[in-house]
């Protein structure tokens, strides 16, 4: 097998004059789980599509699997399973008939196993229950569960997914957590899209931050963060006053929330922060200093405008 | 480790009707279409009862079928298929064609039916196959309708054709059969047109719509004289042919023609549709 699961070389996409992706390099190591990670409209969902050869690329190539895509599509989609801008099925079939036509157009697998399979998936993403309703009757999160669950008909080498967890509750989003570990797990490589930086934080193994078509940061979790400064918070009841006092003291880009203080420390001394509070009459109920956290990071490589939830 | 581990993947490609059936199923288990064909049903059943309880009449352009009604039953079904020809039938093409493509980009299957995957040029044939079997089936269902209501409230016997000369009942019923056999690829044929469209589009109401004025803006072009030279290739100048199957000898001109140009317009409009749709962004 390729060490490369996913690599793009100068990617790009125009829509009349627009540049939706722009020379894109993207690189996701076999066995990885590669978060990918943009503002809305900075190009994540266009180029999954170039992935799946559902778009055709103006210029540059893709290569799936160790495959060209699209000319192999037909050989190498199906090992890989996908989920593109939210579920899209039937509205008066049932989950379990919707999975059975998707079922029955994939000319490479076995009828013969084919309800188990189906059967399983729905199980895997807990939709066994509601199989026999009618899609139009789900929820947004059982919609969300059924699509997830076409990806996983068969054995994946490769799963695309675009922002599994929206429309799950909380309890959900755990669950397809767990699941992506243990797609991992069997060793499949995983791409997921997503704005809950959070939960992207917590389940992937590398990033890749895309911003106006561009991307603008790519590697492991680790090495995305390595470029950004420690940063010092200081939870207190007084943020505007501990702000100052941080900016006297020669921190930069010093933000307030209505219970804390961050600012990057630079050259500055941890301790002198706490000291020079507590001398001015500031309340100091907490101070930590660390690594920005991924939604820092975001907000530095993409700027403000990032669409952050949760 | 889960069932999806246990598959055994089949590497060899061989010809599998799975995909059509399942196609078929979409069609046919569609509350929608059956209401359609239903209606389609209907028009026998109305045309047989309304003869039976009145004197008939002379009815449309076509061959004149409604007078032999109450000679021979199997007429019903002719008569019937005169009238459904002009909006009818071909409505029921156009809405299940235009729906083909155009319906599953409208709701986004199309992206995961193609990323499953599934080739755009054997989307495009299963689709196109699954339009000729609903075209022979809405024909069908006209036609044996009219049958059963025919032989029901008239009887049947031996058949007098339109040229005068008598047939046995089987015989009768054998070229019936035919003209309806005839019809269907004629109608398949706009539903080759009906394909093309619906893979310009992500509205299937727009496609549907499209293939409907396609068809009737061909029936009015035909009945202007000053374009006749056009006529000949219009797709519906030769429908009406299928009444000369019921005459002795057979007149085999019109259909022969008329089976030429449904075979003209079924390669260029799926290849067009097929040029069209295989390079196409999808983005729906």
């Amino acid at each position: 097998m390729s060490e490369v699961a996913v690599a793009t070389s100068g990617l790009t996409k125009r829509f009349g004059h627009q540049v939706a992706v722009d020379s894109l390099d993207l690189l996701v190591p076999t066995g990885s789980v590669y978060g990918f990670l943009g503002p809305n409209g900075s190009g994540k969902t266009t180029t999954i599509r170039m992935l799946l050869g559902l778009v055709r690329p103006t210029s540059g190539s893709v290569e799936l699997l160790g495959r060209a895509m699209p000319a192999d599509g037909p050989d190498v989609l199906a090992r890989v399973g996908s989920l593109v801008e939210g579920p899209a099925f039937h509205p008066y079939l049932t989950g379990r008939d919707n999975l059975v036509r998707l079922e029955s157009a994939d000319r490479t697998t076995d009828p013969r196993t084919a309800r188990a399979r189906i059967d399983g998936a729905l199980d895997r993403v807990g939709l066994l229950v509601a199989a026999t309703k009618r899609y139009r009757a789900y929820s947004l999160g059982m919609r969300q569960r059924l699509a997830i669950a076409s990806a996983l008909l068969r054995h994946r080498d490769l799963l695309v997914l675009d922002e599994p967890t929206n429309g799950l509750d909380p309890q959900g989003t755990r669950e397809v957590r767990t699941l992506v570990g243990s797609l991992a797990d069997e060793g499949a490589t995983v791409l997921v899209s997503s704005h809950l930086l959070s939960e992207v934080e917590q389940m992937c193994s590398h990033l890749g931050v895309m911003h106006a078509g561009q991307l603008v940061a790519q590697g492991t979790s680790a090495e995305v963060r390595a470029g950004t400064e420690a940063q010092a918070v200081l939870e207190t009841d007084q943020p505007q006053e501990a702000a100052r006092i941080m900016r006297e003291l020669g921190l930069t880009e010093v933000r307030t929330s209505h219970i804390s203080a961050t600012g990057k420390l630079g050259r500055i001394s941890p301790d002198k922060i706490v000291a020079a509070c507590v001398h001015q009459g500031v309340p100091v109920l907490g101070f930590r200093v660390g690594a920005p956290s991924l939604e820092d990071v975001f907000v530095s490589l993409t700027g403000e405008g990032f669409d952050v939830s949760g | 480790m889960s069932v999806a581990d246990q598959v055994v993947v089949h590497r060899t490609r061989r010809l599998s009707t799975r995909f059509l059936r399942s196609e078929l199923r979409l069609i046919f288990g569609r509350r929608r279409n059956l209401g359609g064909m239903l209606v389609l049903a209907s028009v026998p059943v109305l045309i047989s009862v309304a003869v039976k309880v009145s004197s008939p009449g002379r009815g449309g352009d076509g061959p004149d079928f409604f007078s032999s009604i109450t000679d021979n039953g199997l007429f019903v079904a002719l008569a019937s298929l005169t009238i459904e020809l002009g909006l009818f039938l071909p409505l029921a093409v156009a809405a299940i064609s235009g729906d083909s493509i155009a319906g599953e980009a409208n709701i986004g299957t199309l992206r995961y039916l193609l990323a499953v995957p599934v080739q755009r040029a054997r989307l495009l044939a299963v689709k196109y196959l699954a339009i000729v079997i609903f075209s022979l089936a809405a024909t069908l269902t006209v036609t044996l309708t009219g049958i059963v209501m025919g032989l029901a409230l008239f009887g049947g016997g031996d058949m007098t054709l339109l040229s005068g000369s008598q047939i046995g009942f089987g015989a009768g019923l054998l070229r019936v059969m035919a003209a309806s056999l005839y019809l269907a690829v004629c109608f398949a044929s706009l539903g080759a047109v009906g394909l093309f469209v619906s893979t310009l589009t992500e509205q299937p109401i727009g496609a549907m719509i499209t293939v409907v004025i396609f068809s009737t803006a061909s029936f009015i072009a035909d009945t202007i004289p000053q374009i006749s030279w056009l006529h000949p290739f219009l797709i519906t100048h030769h429908w009406l042919a299928f009444g000369d199957l019921l005459r002795s000898p057979i007149a085999w001109d019109g259909v022969q023609q008329g089976l030429y140009v449904a075979l003209a317009y079924v390669v260029v409009f799926w290849f067009s549709g097929w040029a069209r749709f295989a390079g196409k962004d999808v983005t729906s």
